[in-house]
């Protein structure tokens, strides 16, 4: 059994490493990585200094829509750090060889998940060096809170990714725009920069199943009372168990369906 | 007790739908030995590899490859085969160091370096393991596909034809160093091929595919003499284009 699983964290090691020598390959790619959530704080942070001086709202705490904002990038990135570099292997047309080796999807996932973890501290580590350089915005004074709201909405970008991935597989590289269409349709209702209170009954029911909704109810809790909101934070938790199960069965569910009409060989540009 | 056979395959069939692409195929392959799979274009040549592979799912049939149904067992098997095809890239940004590297890890290769430096003097591509796979010419990608078919040292190797786009010598070079490789590691080879004359070389045993069926089998110098042809090539050709004298 310890061989097995000693065998199993070598190959996603050895995935970690493929798409390492990606990043590490291309300067822009690791610049990019970076210049997309910096420039969403530039905007966010300019908005936030003219809200914060003509709304009693944001001036209960200034650094609210900032924290929004570098927290949905979390998600974003999340995501997108399972599905686009997914997207990889087809277009390299790499995927017969890898699973013709010895690799299972489930380590592949890992492999993912890995990866995208490194991408999303380099793209929203720097976002938030910026934000406290120019904004004066500390977001990890939120301590223990940020760990909990970080691993909430980065689990829940990768339920979303290996979704994105298993359709992929499933309808082929046509479907690489779900990848950045997915977290855009839950994003009105995940109550990002307002209370989910806003939103029509219907939106709501549906808000309330979103883990991120809980998360960014919690941050608002946070910077607004200064209280700590753990029913949310337990409630996001949960969900995301259900939501990356769910992932998980998706995209090993189309691996499966693949490898019944053929696909591994032939998907690619 | 005998080594069991290195491929074992039973009433083996691939439908998509109303279209049959592999019906009712039956072989076996002993270790050490070089099967060919013969056929024209859509005969289902790649569609049984895919399938020896696991990549693809038959819709009837068993595979038993090196003892394990590969179908129950299936990762046990990948550790110990391999394959190369023109049709399958490697990672373009990738150099053939770091794609052989990774290819290591993932087949758990002890010592990949060794085994790394070792391949790329076999195979001639000591001067290209610093460069990206995708800036490699058609013939050095075969050969570097080559280096990751057998960075593991396989027991059953599959090729898709492995000598597409190499020059005539190489091309040479490269079949007389599989043809080492099998003899002196006793691993079995199973070669889908155009190349005629490649076939005749390397294989102790051929199938002739037909719409996805066995039309025939047995060793080339036999096939030649039971069709009262020259070469393999004009056995090929009469099969391909159905003359009556089959």
């Amino acid at each position: 059994m310890r061989g097995a699983n000693s065998a199993a964290m070598r190959r996603v090691g050895a995935m970690i490493e493929r798409y390492f020598y990606l990043l590490k390959g291309s300067w822009p790619r690791v610049i990019e990585l970076a210049y997309w959530p910096t420039m969403q704080i530039v905007l966010w942070g300019f908005l936030s200094e003219y809200l914060v001086a003509h709304s009693s709202y944001l001036a209960q705490a200034s650094g609210v829509l900032l924290a929004a904002a570098l927290l949905w990038d979390v998600m974003f990135r999340g995501q997108l750090g399972v599905s686009v570099v997914f997207f990889e292997e087809l277009y390299s047309r790499n995927l017969g060889h890898l699973f013709a080796s010895p690799l299972r999807p489930y380590e592949l996932a890992g492999a993912l998940f890995a990866i995208s973890l490194l991408r999303t501290l380099i793209g929203s580590g720097m976002a938030a060096l910026f934000a406290f350089w120019f904004y004066h915005f500390p977001i990890w004074q939120m301590g223990f809170m940020l760990v909990a709201f970080f691993l909430n909405l980065i689990v829940m970008g990768w339920s979303i990714g290996l979704v994105v991935a298993g359709l992929v597989l499933r309808y082929g590289l046509g479907a690489e725009n779900l990848a950045w269409a997915a977290i855009f349709a839950i994003a009105p209702l995940s109550g990002i920069y307002y209370p989910i209170s806003v939103l029509p009954a219907p939106l709501q029911l549906i808000a309330h199943m979103l883990p991120a909704a809980y998360v960014f109810t919690a941050m608002r809790g946070l910077l607004f009372q200064h209280v700590f909101l753990g029913r949310p934070l337990a409630l996001a938790a949960g969900l995301n168990v259900i939501y990356l199960a769910l992932g998980l069965a998706v995209f090993l569910r189309t691996f499966h369906d693949a490898r019944l009409h053929g696909r591994l060989l032939n998907l690619g540009e | 007790m005998s080594a069991p056979a290195a491929i074992e395959v039973t009433d083996l069939s691939k439908r998509y739908g109303a279209v049959t692409a592999v019906a009712s195929l039956s072989f076996a392959l002993e270790g050490g030995q070089v099967l060919g799979l013969l056929g024209g274009n859509g005969a289902g040549k790649t569609t049984t590899l895919a399938m020896l592979m696991g990549l693809l799912l038959p819709t009837t049939g068993t595979i038993r490859v090196l003892g394990e149904d590969l179908l129950r067992h299936r990762y046990r098997v990948l550790a110990q085969i391999n394959f190369s095809s023109p049709y399958v890239d490697l990672p373009h940004r990738l150099t053939v160091y770091q794609n052989l590297r990774v290819y290591a890890g993932l087949y758990g290769v002890p010592d990949s370096r060794m085994r790394i430096r070792e391949l790329a003097r076999d195979l001639d591509l000591e001067g290209l393991l610093d460069r990206p796979y995708g800036r490699l010419s058609a013939g050095q990608r075969t050969r570097a596909s080559l280096a990751k078919a057998l960075i593991n040292r396989p027991r059953l190797l599959l090729l898709d034809e492995p000598t597409a786009s190499l020059d005539p010598d190489t091309a040479d070079r490269l079949r007389s160093y599989l043809r080492d490789y099998q003899k002196a590691s006793g691993a079995a080879v199973v070669l889908a091929s155009h190349n005629m004359p490649e076939v005749e070389r390397l294989c102790d045993d051929v199938i002739m595919l037909r719409h996805g069926q066995i039309f025939d089998r047995g060793r080339p110098a036999d096939l030649i003499a039971k069709y009262g042809r020259e070469t393999l090539e004009e056995v090929f050709l009469d099969m391909a284009r159905g003359r009556d004298q089959l």
